[in-house]
């Protein structure tokens, strides 16, 4: 396994629990592009979402399993399918070392504010990470699922004009979803682009 | 049928007041269809009407005829028309059928009464509907592109199907039927106030110095007034002539006046025949206003090159596999292959042909208002892209065209229909095939901006390997992943341009401009990671061109991201190319440049 996530190892991680900077100054009417100015300042450095996500996906992970392995149980008993039986143990395996890695892949899911750009990166196996410009912004959506509904959690989509660049945060406590939707809504205002 | 308020040839329809679309506009929609089916259903009870017409004003003659039809008489079904004679409902029929006929005219009138749009210089707006009513609003700066297309059957009543795009999935805007010549009075003047440029700087510029689309649409809006006192309201029974006196008389505004009085005097004979001359000129006109285009920015495609490449082209091998199997199907008595077969070969040959029918006559040029693609022999469209509206560039060449050396261009806007149907699909391809040079001609049109430092990269991109011309090169251990094409893999960036080189089967060329990217993407698979590769993505609406680098190196990739990132953001803070017309173009007026 890789040592770390992202795509630059040597970058600091800040977790979201930690007290970091507040970026106060991004909601306000600043000019543009004065990052020249200010060139950190603004930048939140990588946050990551809320270590309860795990059990949202470890919930998810567990169902699925369950299903597939009650389906295929089914199969062996009803039908007595004797490869059934091991279908039923190879699904159980990989779900169980899914579950295992899930933590690892949930501190995987980091974004992180800039000046113009929102960065956000995932994965551990396939990673990914994406810069979307906030003026490219065409709307935010908040999205919350019933298991993290009962853990206070909530999904963050920001949807640009371009179908595969949606970018999804995930696990972010509600306060903090509702928080960053109006800073981006405001900071996607302030720098308004064409289409 | 009504004193149709009917906008004339010289009226200037992007008032800001309501207007009304061609009077023949439902036929043209709708009422063909009604047409054909009335014609149907009289041509096949003809036999059935004519005794019943000799039944009522022959009775003797009917007596052989009672006979022969006298065991079905009754049977409704097989005979309604024989069912009604025989009970006696003739009259009851026919007032029915009267019904019919008025009901439908009423409603065509009613639908064409209450089909009234307007153009603001803020949005377009299109009121319709008896029952529905609904009210769409475009707003001008929102605008994706303006067709014009002319199906066959409009084009013999000289009219047009207006289409404004917007970003948006069935956004579209559609104004069927206009006057031909009112249709593209109206896409000048809607695409300069699309193009930020204010209304009164153009009132007050007329003509000399500025362009020609901007020459026409200033002529016409300042002579309407001088023709008709308030254009909405022009009560006018000759107005079929007056409207056809308008196009000799467009872009000559001191013709206008004169010629459009004359046509309220003349004999209907003598205006009939200006109508035909008129429809004759019409169809015999190129489809590309020369006035409109430099010439030397056209491109056009000769004939045999439009077959030959169809014939190179992917359908071909399709079209050789699907005669193959229904040639064998047959011959070993498969007979159900005939039906799982026949159909796919009946729509291969359709798709070939209508690429072939839209190719014919093809033509793409530069004008002031944005790139102008026409297309078509008997039903002819034209398709204008405003400047700054061209998300994604890209110049394919497949295996069997390279021998000669042919590409076809397509192009990434918003608005297009995420599924590529076909009228959609055809509107994303800018240039079916053409030459190298030609290719160099239409990015030169597509990217205006940065035309001069993307044609220093066009032949090393279309061609070229390796470092040639600046661009990325691909490590060689990215040929465990890309045995044939990591050579060509490469990605330059120039001018806010990001220009990405790949294939070697299929030749590509992708143009994304920084200034309408909406992300950049970088993604590491296992394998990937295993040779310390990465694949870099730039996102743009969806289309048929997507941009990606594939096996670049890890950190090179990891700098592209960053660079293109940044560039990004500050290529579309200064970009306004989407308000094109409000940087000065003559020189000698002092501009208000347009801020929002």
């Amino acid at each position: 396994m890789p040592e770390a996530p992202g795509l630059q190892p040597d970058e600091t991680v800040h977790d979201e629990a930690q007290p970091h900077q507040q970026p106060q100054h991004l909601g306000d009417a600043q000019p543009p592009f004065d990052d020249a100015q200010q060139p950190e300042a603004s930048d939140t450095g990588w946050l990551r979402v809320s270590p309860k996500y795990v059990l949202v996906e470890v919930v998810g992970s567990i169902i699925g399993m369950l299903v597939f392995v009650g389906l295929a149980l089914g199969a062996y008993f009803l039908l007595h399918w004797q490869w059934a039986l091991w279908v039923a143990g190879a699904i159980a395996l990989v779900s169980l070392v899914g579950i295992a890695f899930e933590p690892r892949r949930v501190r995987s899911i980091q974004y992180r504010l800039r000046a113009d750009d929102l960065l956000f990166r995932r994965g551990i196996m396939f990673q990914r990470q994406v810069a979307v410009p906030y003026g490219r912004m065409q709307l935010v959506d908040i999205t919350r699922g019933p298991v993290a509904r009962a853990l206070g959690l909530a999904d963050l989509k920001f949807v640009t004009a371009a179908a595969s660049s949606a970018v999804t945060v995930p696990g972010l406590p509600m306060a903090e979803a509702d928080r960053l939707r109006d800073e981006l809504v405001a900071l996607a205002e302030s720098r308004r682009a064409g289409l | 049928m009504s004193g149709p308020v009917r906008p004339q040839g010289v009226v200037n329809l992007a008032d800001g007041e309501w207007h009304r679309l061609h009077p023949a506009s439902p036929l043209l929609r709708g009422g063909l269809v009604f047409i054909a089916v009335i014609g149907f259903i009289i041509a096949n009870l003809r036999e059935r009407v004519i005794e019943i017409f000799l039944a009522i004003f022959a009775p003797e003659s009917t007596a052989p005829i009672d006979a022969e039809y006298g065991e079905w008489q009754q049977d409704w079904a097989n005979d309604p028309v024989g069912g009604i004679v025989v009970n006696g409902l003739v009259g009851w029929a026919l007032l029915a059928l009267a019904a019919v006929i008025i009901a439908v005219v009423i409603g065509f009138w009613l639908s064409w009464r209450m089909h009234t749009f307007r153009v603001t210089p803020e949005a377009v707006e299109v009121r319709s509907g008896i029952l529905f009513r609904s009210h769409r609003s475009a707003r001008l700066d929102r605008i994706q592109g303006i067709n014009v297309n002319r199906p066959l059957f409009a084009r013999l009543f000289g009219t047009a199907k207006l289409e404004i795009s917007v970003a948006g999935q069935s956004a579209n805007v559609q104004l069927a039927y206009l006057g031909s010549a009112l249709a593209d009075a109206l896409r000048a003047d809607v695409l300069r106030l699309a193009s930020g440029a204010r209304a009164e700087r153009a009132q007050g510029a007329v003509a000399p110095a500025a362009g020609a689309v901007d020459g026409r649409a200033d002529a016409s809006s300042v002579v309407a007034p001088g023709v008709v006192a308030v254009p909405g309201t022009a009560q006018e029974p000759g107005a079929p002539a007056a409207a056809a006196d308008a196009p000799a008389a467009d872009g000559t505004g001191a013709g206008v006046p004169a010629v459009g009085a004359a046509g309220q005097r003349t004999p209907v004979s003598a205006r009939a025949g200006a109508l035909v001359t008129q429809r004759v000129d019409e169809f015999l006109a190129p489809e590309l206003d020369p006035d409109l285009a430099p010439p030397e920015s056209v491109v056009h495609l000769p004939l045999g090159r439009v077959i030959g490449s169809t014939l190179l082209g992917g359908s071909t091998i399709w079209a050789i596999i699907l005669v193959a199997i229904i040639v064998v199907g047959v011959t070993t008595g498969q007979m159900w292959v005939l039906f799982s077969f026949v159909p796919a070969a009946i729509g291969l040959v359709s798709y070939t042909w209508s690429r072939i029918t839209k190719s014919l006559r093809y033509s793409i040029a530069g004008t002031p208002d944005g790139v102008r693609i026409g297309h078509g022999l008997l039903s002819t469209g034209n398709q204008t892209i405003p400047p700054g509206r061209v998300h994604a560039v890209e110049a394919t060449q497949w295996v069997f065209w390279r021998p000669f050396g042919w590409w076809s261009v397509r192009i990434n806007v918003a608005g297009q229909s995420v599924s590529a149907s076909g009228e959609a699909a055809q509107r994303t391809i800018v240039l079916p095939v053409g030459t190298a040079a030609d290719v160099h001609r239409v990015l030169a049109l597509l990217l205006p901006d940065a035309a001069a430092e993307v044609e220093a990269l066009v032949d090393a991109g279309l061609v070229g390997r390796g470092d040639a011309g600046g661009f990325s090169v691909t490590p060689k251990r990215a040929a465990w992943l890309r045995p044939f094409s990591w050579k060509r893999i490469g990605l330059a960036e120039t001018a806010g341009v990001a220009v990405i080189r790949r294939g070697a089967l299929i030749r590509s060329l992708s143009l994304v401009p920084l200034a309408r990217m909406q992300s950049v993407a970088v993604s590491v698979g296992p394998i990937e990671r295993a040779l310390d590769l990465a694949t870099l993505r730039l996102h743009t609406v969806t289309g048929p061109v997507s941009a990606l680098l594939p096996v670049a190196d890890r950190t090179v990739a990891a700098a592209l991201f960053e660079r293109l990132a940044h560039e990004a953001i500050e290529r579309a803070a200064i970009d306004t190319s989407h308000h094109w017309g409000a940087v000065p173009a003559p020189a000698n007026e002092t501009e208000s440049l347009h801020v929002d």
